[in-house]
């Protein structure tokens, strides 16, 4: 094949200024960093979306930079389900004491208590009760007009049409066929009572952009993102880690030791692992050139329809 | 697995595709992306699938449905809005803004095509360059594109006829004449067959050119690198007392530490202390870095103010001459006030007058008095201050501006500044010496806006005469402004269409505003139906000023008391345009005060309003 579209660049993203001669990585920084200031002086009470995975890091390294030498005038938030890897949680804890920034953490404790969790009901039902339900409470309880998201448009096709700064009803919901033209660098943001914004700064970046950024800047991810003997049960094609006695073992499952790692994190029960050897940020980069699945393939619950993710956005999924 | 000695540094191109359904345009993007090797595994195992539910390919996979993004797009068979796809390759990545060529979406393209570096014009060989063509090119132009690619697709269903394919090439140059293309590229190929876009055609032996590929890969644009240097100020960084930095992104040009800069609108100057960023200072930045400045000096500098050149300076002016693309479902109102977002400054302006609109399939040029959905015009605006900008030609960033309405918050309309209209500058603001406090203490109370809103027979006049009465007792200087003074002379050249409404409730802000400031307490007595002009009148003046009186009275009772019989002329037909029948009536959101004469009589509402009113007009008892 004469094309290998991972290919990584070649040069680290801040040596090289955007100019004629930037490279992709260095343009892709300095679109971000313009949006999320914009964001932070158009907006009364913004705050950051931080779910722990690689595309959060990025996109709170960026953060950083775009205030330095001040840090950046938001907290972050997590919305936590309860169903974590352990190892997302210490790290997230471990981020926010090494920036020193505010972190503000929430979860469904009702729901928990009722007993809503990723085994009885289907994933759909629990993501929207544990995530959408809380992340919506969470932007109430703070009246935060605006929230920075990682979401990237190359990870699924409804996030392909969706705008930079994308407006939310006061539900929360979003309406795919009443967007705002977004014209050049001139961001609308004006807001009618009780709306809110999504703000996308990652919108350009696809996952390769995401792994090429990381090793040209070292910023540091979950080390779940690297393989490593790990506890695990095959169900159907894919690995789902066994990460607390919580996980309900099916009759003949025994929890082995593989050599797995993740492309994307989210609630342990809900994705997959796969089988690997990359233990190292290079080897992972090298293993993504060679990939041939798209990194949403270990997301469980995109998978009931094509569709899927277009349902959860207009009611209010990030 | 990736030989990196190889590589040059890769670089991003930004690139739009236009063409029509039939042209193939999703389908070749598709293309692009599959035979770049950017799709992946489990995603052609869906497009598989989707192409047996949806394609229109038989059972040979629709690679149309690769980018073809929303539900009801794909059950429809159309693509209906801006898309973002993205390829790379070890060269260059790609961000691909894929927008439909219907005549009703030329806002989506004008939308696509702001941030694009090159367009991708799709022909139908077997069809030539049809209007779409024409359209397609113009907006381009417009929105400043400078290279074009002419990619005549379908080429196998003409036989790969290498004269009319040159035909089609011809044909373009001549229409492209009048536009500022830098390099126009046609390339005959097959997006459906993969001829000419990744691979090249074995049934074209004849064409030597680049692929679609090849080319996408060689281009390199110009940037607003050679230009003066410009930076809007994004943000004012202050983490302490002792840094103070002005963060943003350089909108043209090279700055160095020690370079002398000026702020736009204050013409105050300095030099450059230091380019501060988080990987250290810099010595040098360029157009499209996002950096922080420190200046020598301390000057007075916030978001919106712009750092350029001493040497060559961009205009700064209140008005100006600009291409206009309107985008909303509602018409542009020549005279309505809309927020101009232009760099990183946001103004109140109106368009003063449209000059003509463009016809863009045959661009004839019209006059007109309002522009709908999705036309295109040179317009004069005038904003209410001024700001620093550059033709859009000559910068992209410091030259575009959009316009969004004040009460739906909608982006309505974009805009590419051609020049300054120098008469603005020539009205200097006079500074006088008898100011509004001088007349306040004269007068013994302070000034007041009192703007009553509402139905025709509604009660305003009723009411604001009675109030009126009250105020002029208690010694206190009044105006009332009302149909009959204001229509029958400053307004009478103006009828009762939307346009007309508008300025006539301009000009009556304007009078009002200049009785307040003459220390009067104004009563305005207008149906004023629409929230926008209103709101307008209310940031005429200083905050607290303005006090918004609505008169809420039921359109049935209005149309029972019907003092003037206009209801029975309207409802017989004899008047068109009536507010509550056929024009809207857009009722308060927030008015400070809220009448209901259905429950309450005239009299009791004026003593109440007196009674609230009192604090605010410091009125003796």
């Amino acid at each position: 094949m004469r094309i290998t579209p991972s290919a990584p660049s070649s040069t680290a993203a801040s040596s090289a200024a955007p100019g004629p001669n930037a490279t992709d990585l260095a343009a892709l920084e300095a679109e971000s960093i313009e949006i999320i200031r914009e964001a932070a002086a158009g907006f009364r009470n913004p705050v950051m979306l931080y779910s722990i995975g690689k595309d959060s890091s990025v996109m709170l390294h960026l953060a950083m930079k775009a205030f330095f030498p001040g840090k950046p005038p938001f907290p972050l938030l997590h919305v936590d389900t309860g169903w974590k890897f352990r190892e997302m949680i210490s790290f997230r804890d471990e981020t926010a004491r090494r920036l020193g920034l505010e972190l503000i953490v929430r979860t469904n404790a009702e729901a928990a208590a009722r007993g809503i969790n990723p085994f009885d009901q289907t994933a759909s039902t629990y993501t929207t009760i544990m995530k959408t339900e809380t992340l919506k409470a969470a932007l109430d309880e703070f009246g935060f007009d605006a929230a920075f998201g990682g979401a990237r448009r190359d990870e699924e096709k409804s996030r392909a049409k969706e705008r930079i700064f994308s407006v939310r009803t006061a539900a929360h919901g979003w309406d795919p066929k009443a967007q705002r033209p977004e014209l050049w660098t001139l961001f609308n943001t004006r807001l009618a009572p009780g709306q809110s914004m999504r703000v996308f700064p990652l919108s350009n970046w696809t996952e390769a952009d995401i792994w090429n950024y990381i090793a040209a800047e070292a910023i540091p991810v979950v080390p779940l993102y690297f393989a490593k003997p790990r506890p695990v049960v095959q169900r159907g094609t894919q690995w789902i880690m066994v990460d607390d006695d919580r996980l309900p073992l099916r009759p003949g499952e025994v929890p082995e030791l593989r050599s797995v790692r993740f492309r994307t994190l989210g609630c342990y029960p809900l994705t997959a692992a796969v089988e690997s050897t990359a233990a190292t940020l290079d080897a992972v980069i090298a293993e993504m050139g060679a990939s041939r699945l798209s990194e949403r393939q270990g997301r469980l619950i995109d998978h009931d329809d094509s569709a899927a993710m277009e349902k959860k956005k207009r009611e209010g999924y990030f | 697995m990736h030989d990196m000695t190889a590589l040059e540094p890769r670089t991003l191109l930004r690139l739009l595709t236009c063409g029509s359904v039939d042209d193939g345009k999703s389908t070749l993007i598709g293309r692009l992306l599959f035979d770049t090797d950017n799709i992946p595994d489990d995603q052609r195992a869906s497009l598989e699938r989707d192409s047996r539910k949806f394609g229109t390919d038989g059972a040979n996979i629709d690679y149309a449905l690769l980018v073809d993004g929303l539900e009801a797009e794909r059950e429809q068979g159309i693509t209906i809005d801006v898309a973002y796809r993205f390829m790379a390759t070890p060269r260059r990545k790609f961000i691909i803004a894929d927008t439909p060529g219907h005549e009703q979406y030329t806002r989506n393209m004008a939308t696509g095509a702001s941030t694009a570096q090159l367009a991708i014009l799709l022909v139908d060989a077997s069809q030539g360059l049809l209007t779409q063509t024409r359209r397609h090119a113009f907006i381009a132009d417009l929105l400043g594109i400078r290279h074009v690619v002419l990619a005549v697709n379908k080429i196998d269903l003409i036989g790969h006829d290498q004269a009319r394919f040159e035909a089609i090439a011809r044909d373009f140059a001549t229409l492209a004449t009048r536009f500022h293309f830098q390099t126009i590229t046609a390339i005959p190929l097959s997006a459906r067959h993969g001829d000419n876009v990744v691979h090249r055609s074995e049934a074209m032996p004849w064409y030597q050119g680049p692929t679609l590929l090849d080319h996408l890969e060689a281009i390199e644009p110009a940037t607003a690198q050679t230009g003066p240097f410009r930076f809007p100020v994004q943000w004012v960084s202050r983490p302490d007392a002792d840094f103070r930095g002005y963060a943003g992104t350089v909108a043209g040009g090279v700055i160095r530490p020690g370079d002398a800069v000026v702020v736009a609108a204050s013409g105050r100057t300095s030099t450059i202390a230091r380019i501060v960023t988080a990987d250290g200072d810099r010595e040098v930045a360029n157009a499209g870095d996002a950096i922080t400045l420190t200046l020598a000096d301390e000057l007075d500098i916030s978001r919106g103010d712009v750092l350029a050149t001493p040497d060559t300076r961009p205009d700064v002016a209140a008005q100006f001459a600009a291409d206009l693309v309107w985008m909303s479902a509602a018409p542009l109102l020549p005279g309505r006030p809309y927020v101009v977002r232009i760099g990183t400054a946001s103004v109140s302006g109106v368009v003063s007058k449209i000059r003509h609109k463009v016809n863009v399939n045959n661009f004839d040029e019209l006059a007109a008095d309002q522009l709908t959905l999705n036309e295109v015009a040179l317009v004069n605006l005038a904003l209410a201050a001024p700001v620093a900008f550059d033709a859009y030609q000559d910068n992209r960033r410091t030259g575009a501006f959009i316009l969004i309405d004040r009460v739906t918050n909608e982006t309505v309309a974009a805009g590419m500044i051609r020049h300054a209209l120098r008469r603005a500058s020539n009205i200097h603001t006079q500074a006088l010496t008898i100011d509004r406090a001088a007349r306040e203490a004269r007068n013994g109370h302070r000034p007041a806006i009192l703007w009553f809103t509402g139905l025709s027979g509604s009660g305003k006049s009723t009411i604001a005469n009675l109030l009126e009465t009250r105020l002029h007792l208690l010694g206190a200087h009044t105006y009332l402004l009302d149909g009959d003074n204001i229509r029958h002379g400053l307004n009478r050249d103006l009828g009762f269409t939307d346009a007309d409404r508008v300025e006539n409730i301009r000009r009556v802000g304007e009078v009002a505003k200049l009785f307040a400031d003459a220390g009067t307490i104004v009563l305005v007595s207008f149906i004023s139906p629409f929230r926008a002009e209103r709101q307008m009148a209310r940031e005429l003046v200083e905050p607290g000023l303005f006090h918004e009186v609505f008169v809420d009275t039921p359109i049935e009772i209005c149309r029972q008391r019907d003092p003037k019989g206009l209801y029975r002329k309207a409802d017989a037909g004899q008047i068109r345009n009536f507010t509550g029948i056929d024009s809207p009536y857009e009722p308060p959101e927030a008015p400070e005060f809220h009448l209901k004469t259905d429950t309450t009589d005239a009299e009791t509402l004026a003593d109440h309003l007196l009674a609230s009113l009192r604090p605010a007009l410091g009125l003796q008892t």
